[in-house]
């Protein structure tokens, strides 16, 4: 950390900065490529793949009104939850100086949305609220760390004309928020986007979106009715711009409120205080056996989290460098001033599949060509956030076309990508990418249908095996981890921040 | 259902949601007996289904019965817990670990088939594994997938007779092992090579191979399990204070008599037939064994 921190600080160019940055990434992830289990397996995956391909050729959907009803819930549930994370992670953004609260925030974004469900489920069992607590919980981690670094990035001056004695509020109310007002909005649209996947992938555990039936007819391997499912998210997640519109909000809200699911049977006796005061406590702590308790705390760490900890971290560490090549490679077929305005079409199609599938389905597909490994998982992560970030950049460089950065002499196509649109992107591209390192981080919980023990694996363990003492202690584990990545990628973003703030 | 109550229960909904307190909208719902089933196969249009066994228990329990769709055995037994479901169609290792948390609790029924439940092992044709009497050796270093981490013919019972074979748990015995989540999805991944051996529910297996879906030339079963007590319909021990005396034997004598065909094809089971906790106290001792559950 420190050699890491002295090899940053000793450069003086804010490029020499980055280079260093991406080198020392790189030189990681081939480190990691040394101790990871990349075995590739002979399989014979192509009756299953033609069943799949035919499947999304001839989406069927037999029962119309469900389909609608589970996207309507999707939605809603989504809608609802951006309109308490928002502001609420504004709230936190300005307290974001303070140590406690930056650590808050990074423990609850460690914590994948399904463990939030299961873990509210406890407390208000299968319900609306239940699947409204577990998008806003994580969200609102999220958009207080980004809202802080929205706020990190503009210029200091207009603040400084406050009076020192106005408040922080008056501060934020009157310059910070206005000045990164288009900032903020066109984050949170974009979280909306994150939402409404998290909102789908909620139905795995039951709630009654979208992934309720996506889950079951890609398991029981009906195709077509995967298929019709995945269409109708593609679409939904492609539309989202034409009905999205400021004005149409109070109105979404009064029905996004209509639209929430009915709890049924549940009369509010959950678990909340058996719970917290046991469940989540080893037996030999409550009962006050140390000898026990050692055992099973050095059972924990040797068999479940320090494997569960390198199996993490190397995957997580290939997949982020693995995703940044996805980036640079299908960026410029979706960049209006690369791919041309009409040829962009089929690029932006191509980026809103990889980013609107859900990993379980791409690791699926995965599996079946390559067999069980380390390398579906990467695959899988890389191709799914690499479309997303290459999504972001492709509009971040159309967003420019408009600016006065354009000039009518500007070099066109391979040079233009070369010396005009990466350099340009590079630094927004490589702040994503530390985004989503703990995005990958939390989303390998997905992976144990490839054998790949990670930690996110080890709790769905717990939470299956209904050891809620194991699956607290790996949670604290996984936040104790992602703070460790955040400050460390704070660090390392610090060190090209000022690159984008000159830019 | 009238406007005004479907104002106030948006309104309840916002309001829990906002103070994140209990709204005790328990009185309105007290009288409903709500449960939940996770089949083993064919999880497709569950409420349309089970909407159908409610319909029949509302009929012959002469209270109003919902049913809740739930997809994971973690789900279903913390709604089990939380009372939020007071009967529940439950794998057998489901059952022990619901009933553990719930004390008083007690398996009500069976599935006819549920009596003499079998996994099988299967593989795939090119690990040239010769089917045998007992776990055929040559499994040994090959890759493995068992179904949801949660399942006792997906889990529970091939780990058992893995470790008594090998006396060594999968992780060394095996290059790899996997959790395929389902045993559709087993049968799959073993057919296609992804994996070369599997654990799967028989009853899965041989309606897969009725229905063509499984290739007699790729994929074989090389050895089949002992018989252990599976799938049971557990109840909580409170219904009879709450639905009133003998709720609990009305509700039983509703499950035994259920003979519709189309009701029990939901399940899919034959009949059902009486059980108890007892008959599962096996399952409860092997997945103490496998340190699946604590002492």
């Amino acid at each position: 950390m420190i050699t890491v921190r002295r090899f940053l600080i000793q450069q003086e160019s804010t490029v020499r900065k980055l280079n260093g940055v991406c080198l020392l990434m790189i030189g990681a992830a081939f480190l990691a490529l040394v101790g990871v289990d990349f075995h590739i397996y002979s399989v014979d995956p192509w009756e299953e793949l033609s069943r799949i391909g035919l499947g999304l050729v001839t989406p069927g959907w037999s029962d119309l009104s469900s389909l609608l009803l589970a996207l309507l819930h999707t939605i809603a549930f989504a809608f609802l939850a951006i309109v308490v994370a928002a502001p609420l992670g504004l709230l936190l953004a300005m307290a974001f100086g303070w140590l406690p609260v930056r650590l808050l925030c990074a423990a609850v974004r460690s914590v994948h949305e399904l463990f939030w469900g299961l873990i509210f489920m406890q407390l208000f069992g299968i319900s609306a609220t239940t699947g409204l607590l577990a998008i806003i919980v994580p969200f609102t981690g999220v958009f207080a760390k980004v809202f802080a670094e929205i706020f990190e990035q503009q210029s200091p001056q207009p603040s400084q004309t406050i009076p020192p004695s106005a408040g922080i509020l008056k501060r934020y109310a009157y310059t910070l928020i206005p000045q990164s007002w288009p900032a903020l909005t066109s984050y949170t649209r974009y979280r909306f986007e994150c939402a409404l996947r998290s909102s789908a992938i909620l139905g795995f555990i039951g709630l009654p979106t979208l992934g309720f039936h996506l889950e079951t007819a890609f398991k029981q391997g009906q195709y077509s009715e995967a298929g019709a499912l995945l269409w109708a998210f593609l679409l939904l997640i492609a539309t989202i711009r034409f009905w999205l519109r400021p004005r149409m909000i109070p109105f979404y809200l009064i029905a996004a409120v209509w639209m929430l699911p009915e709890t049924i049977g549940f009369s509010g006796g959950g678990s909340l205080w058996q719970f917290i005061s046991v469940d989540i406590w080893p037996v030999a702590l409550r009962e006050g056996n140390w000898s026990a308790l050692g055992d099973w705390s050095v059972m924990m760490f040797g068999k479940q989290i320090w494997p569960g900890l390198v199996q993490t971290l190397l995957l997580t560490q290939i997949a982020v460098v693995l995703s940044g090549l996805v980036v640079l490679v299908t960026y410029p077929f979706a960049a209006q001033s690369l791919a041309g305005p009409i040829m962009r079409w089929p690029g932006r199609f191509l980026l809103l599949v990889l980013r609107s599938t859900p990993e379980m389905v791409l690791a699926f597909v995965l599996l079946l060509l390559f067999g069980p490994s380390g390398l579906p998982a990467v695959l899988a992560l890389a191709l799914h956030n690499g479309g997303l970030i290459a999504f972001l950049v492709a509009n971040a460089s159309d967003a420019e076309r408009k600016s006065l950065l354009t000039r009518p002499d500007d070099p066109t196509g391979i040079k233009r990508y070369a010396y005009v649109e990466t350099p340009r992107r590079f630094p927004g591209m490589l702040a994503f990418l530390f985004y989503r390192w703990e995005v990958i981080l939390r989303e390998s919980a997905i992976m144990g249908i490839l054998g790949v023990a990670t930690l996110g694996f080890y709790i769905d363990s717990a939470f299956e095996e209904i050891r809620y003492d194991r699956a607290f202690l790996l949670i604290v584990v996984t936040a104790l981890l992602n703070m460790a990545v955040d400050s460390l990628s704070r660090r390392m973003r610090g060190s090209f921040s000022s690159f984008n703030r000159t830019k | 259902m009238s406007i005004l109550r479907c104002i106030s229960r948006r309104v309840s909904i916002l309001r829990s949601l906002l103070a994140l307190t209990f709204i005790a909208s328990a009185a309105a719902q007290a009288e409903t007996f709500v449960f939940t089933a996770i089949p083993d196969q064919d999880e497709s249009h569950l409420q349309e289904r089970f909407g159908k066994v409610a319909a029949y228990l509302n009929e012959q329990l002469g209270v109003e019965v919902s049913y809740i769709p739930v997809k994971s055995y973690a789900a279903a037994i913390t709604a089990f817990r939380n009372n939020q479901v007071q009967l529940a169609w439950f794998g057998g290792l489901s059952g022990v670990q619901a009933r553990r948390l719930v004390p008083g609790s007690e398996a009500l029924a069976q599935g006819f088939e549920d009596q003499l439940f079998k996994t099988y092992f299967i593989a795939n044709k090119s690990a040239g594994i010769t089917p045998g009497e007992s776990l055929p050796a040559a499994i040994k270093g090959k890759t493995f997938t068992f179904g949801s981490k949660g399942s006792t013919s997906g889990r529970l019972m091939p780990e058992f007779y893995l470790r008594q074979q090998f006396g060594s748990g999968p992780e060394e015995i095996f290059s790899r092992v996997g959790f395929s989540g389902d045993h559709s999805r087993t049968i799959a991944q073993v057919q296609s090579g992804a994996y070369q051996v599997g654990a799967v529910n028989y009853s899965v297996w041989e309606s897969e191979l009725e229905e063509g879906k499984v290739d007699p030339t790729k994929v074989q079963v090389i050895w089949t399990t002992p018989t252990y007590p599976d799938y049971q319909w557990s109840i909580r021990g409170d219904v009879d204070e709450r639905f009133g005396d003998g709720f609990k034997a009305k509700v039983r004598d509703a499950l035994l008599n259920m003979n519709k065909p189309e009701l029990l094809a939901s399940f899919p089971r034959q009949s059902f037939v009486p059980a108890s906790n007892d008959d599962y106290a096996p399952i409860e001792a092997t997945a103490k064994a496998i340190g699946l559950l604590d002492e």
